[in-house]
């Protein structure tokens, strides 16, 4: 087998002016000359001569690797590793700034669900342009639309604008152009987050029989591992724009979430532009230290550091468990009383206790979300890791080191005789 | 197999025109979108593109040939002022239409590869369109006044037309550029296209301007316009010295445009 995709020395960077980004207003240009002429001389002289010290920063930093054909690569690594910039350049959609990449075929991606979309074009018309926006011709477009209506289930609904669907039924609709994408080689980012867990469990479906049946090439970047465990056949770990390891899916994973074990409290880098921010997050076991592996008999306590900046009214701290990318609690502060908390500016902390024997052995992810509810996120923590061990546990002794299904939770059973 | 190599810095070659032609789906597509959400929840849907240059030319009619009595080289005036007007708006909404097209476009751009040149060459060729609807009222104008225009009038259009497309994608393929990284040239252009409107012979002949004429010669849209006046009206004979004067501007512009729209695309997705 020879390679389909050959990765050499790729680089991109960003100089922090550019990444802070936008656009600049000539306005803003020409005010600065006139208000602080020398300083802008100085600078643009520095910038001439080369002595700037604007400081540059790589999203990616020599990234080498060949994927085989029919080969199904995942991609994980933290928020801000350079996943997603990295299929940005794979695609052509930002160009590297050192190294090139060699890609053998027609290459398709899915970076976002149903990119092009416009409400005010009916569900028929979208599919045209959203696979011609996706790269399909319009006969493979013709040939395939019967699939794609069947396949999101909305053909009542063909010719409605847009505008009118429901959210579920605009990712349905959205996905089903996209999986019908038949190119040599697809690059796939987290577009698996949106829609609802049947339908994410649809598409995961599709995209297995998709690789398994026609070969196909694809990289995979998402942040459910189980996903990543049942699809790919090797990955790739990132972190700080560079590969840690690539090898078998099994251990990369491991690799990942054994280096995120070691963060039982985890530091996070603050914006002063945000309004409120989460500064730390740490996981304390019975006795109060920090720890991200927690025995299933004691109890524990989830600590979020956060500062509002300005007064925040109405916002609502949330608790998010997952396993195997399926939710499996959302808890809220406002579960007791339904209200939610006005903050001053300041620092504060909030404890979540955790009973013992509330989440079964094994891996599970959480997620912090400051929020007003079904109004704006705050900010939002993903993705942190924490273990429940095998330790004390009355079940495990039965059960035979097994442990079936995902919580834990001790039910009182009452056994009377009735005759 | 195709192979596709990504690097760092990508010169401006023929591939890049091969790529378009293989991407002209998605410009029929994306054209087809503009078509078609324009006129969507409007009552009288494609009208507009008729109703706007017409009520103009009455208005300009009743003003200019009426009351200011602007000369109109021996043709009735609201032909004359029809003529300019349809290449004027054509020029002037192809400009503003390319200069916003990639802001307009950011959701894809920053998630789909595609040649980024396809946007404003849309954007043109749906202006197009709207000439040739409008393009209606003029047929109807010429047979209500009674002019005939000759065969070498007709066979001189479509050089017209392809001089318009090339002075509004030339400019605007700069304009959009720009606009990526300076929005500026969105307060900027209305303005602009304002002033460009009176120092074109649009509402008045070139012939007003007298010895200084050759300051409007600088603008290429003077030679479209007073071309076409000649070609289907007979009003003047056509100027050919005039007319290449234009073309050659016409290339000028199109070559830097092109040019300085390949050197700055690259970064689009990472700024706009």
């Amino acid at each position: 087998m020879s390679a389909i995709i050959e990765v050499k020395n790729l680089g991109k960077k960003y100089s922090i002016r550019h990444h802070r980004g936008g656009y600049v207003a000539l306005r803003d240009v020409l005010a600065n000359i006139a208000k602080s002429p020398f300083r802008f001389a100085k600078t643009k002289v520095k910038e001439i001569t080369g002595v700037d010290t604007r400081e540059d920063f790589w999203a990616l930093r020599d990234i080498n690797f060949t994927v085989e054909q029919g080969e199904v690569i995942g991609i994980i690594g933290k928020n801000g590793a350079g996943k997603s910039t990295m299929l940005k350049i794979l695609t052509g959609i930002t160009p590297p700034t050192t190294g090139e990449a060699r890609m053998h075929g027609h290459v398709s991606s899915l970076l976002e669900v149903g990119t092009g979309f416009h409400p005010e074009l009916t569900g028929r018309e979208n599919i045209f342009l959203n696979g011609a926006i996706l790269g399909m011709s319009r006969r493979d477009i013709v040939k395939n639309f019967d699939a794609i209506v069947a396949f999101a289930g909305i053909d009542q609904f063909l010719d409605t604008p847009v505008k009118y669907y429901s959210s579920g039924m605009h990712v349905r609709l959205a996905f089903s152009v996209a999986a019908h994408l038949k190119p040599d080689i697809l690059l796939v980012d987290e577009v698996l987050a949106v829609g609802d867990a049947e339908f994410q469990k649809k598409c995961l479906g599709k995209m297995e029989e998709v690789t398994k049946q026609d070969g196909r090439t694809i990289l995979f970047v998402s942040h459910n591992m189980s996903a990543i465990l049942n699809l790919c056949t090797k990955t790739i770990l990132l972190d700080k724009g560079k590969i840690v390891e690539i090898g078998e899916t099994p251990k990369v994973i491991d690799r990942y979430l054994g280096n995120a074990h070691m963060n039982a409290a985890i530091d996070f880098p603050q914006d002063p532009s945000k309004d409120i921010q989460i500064s730390r997050i740490s996981i304390l076991n019975e006795t109060g230290e920090p720890s991200a592996r927690i025995p299933i008999s004691e109890k524990s306590t989830i600590e979020v550091e956060f500062e509002a900046r300005t007064s925040v009214e109405g916002a609502l701290l949330s608790l998010l468990i997952y396993a195997n990318g399926e939710m499996l609690l959302w808890s809220s502060e406002s579960d007791k009383n339904a209200s939610l908390t006005d903050y001053a500016p300041g620092k504060y902390k909030t404890t979540i206790a955790l009973p013992a024997f509330l989440l079964n052995v094994g891996t599970y992810f959480f997620d912090i979300r400051l929020h007003k509810p079904w109004v704006v996120l705050l900010d939002e923590r993903a993705n942190l890791p924490l273990e429940i061990l095998d330790v004390n546990n009355p079940k495990s002794q039965i059960m035979r080191g097994h442990h079936p299904g995902r919580l834990a939770a001790v039910l009182d059973y009452a056994t009377t005789r009735t005759s | 197999m195709s192979v596709t190599v990504i690097k760092p810095k990508k010169t401006l070659s023929v591939e890049d025109f091969r790529e378009i032609w293989r991407y002209k789906e998605l410009l029929y597509f994306f054209t087809w979108r503009d078509l078609k959400v324009r006129y969507k929840q409007t009552a009288i849907g494609a009208l507009w593109a008729i109703f706007q240059p017409f009520m103009t030319m009455v208005v300009f009619s009743v003003f200019f040939g009426r009351l200011a009595k602007i000369p109109s080289d021996g043709a009735p005036y609201p032909i004359f002022v029809y003529v300019g007007l349809l290449f004027w708006q054509f020029f002037s909404g192809a400009l503003s239409e390319t200069s916003g097209t990639l802001i307009a476009n950011q959701a894809i751009i920053t998630k789909v590869y595609f040649p980024r040149l396809i946007l404003p060459i849309s954007a043109v060729v749906t202006k197009f369109m709207d000439f040739f609807i409008s393009a209606a009222i003029l047929v109807v104008l010429m047979v209500y006044y009674g002019y005939v225009p000759h065969l070498k009038g007709l066979l001189i259009l479509p050089l017209l037309l392809i001089i318009t497309f090339m002075a509004s994608i030339g400019l605007g393929l700069f304009l959009a550029a720009v606009n990526v990284k300076y929005r500026d040239v969105r307060y900027a252009l209305p303005f602009f296209i304002q002033l460009l409107l009176f120092i074109t012979p649009v509402i008045y002949p070139a012939s007003i301007a007298g010895k200084y004429s050759w300051i409007l010669a600088m603008n290429p849209m003077t030679g479209v316009i007073q071309s076409a006046r000649a070609a289907l009206l007979g009003t003047t004979p056509v100027n050919w010295l005039l007319l290449l004067l234009s073309l050659g501007a016409c290339l000028v512009a199109l070559v830097i445009g092109v040019i300085y729209f390949k050197k700055v695309e690259r970064y689009f997705a990472d700024i706009v």
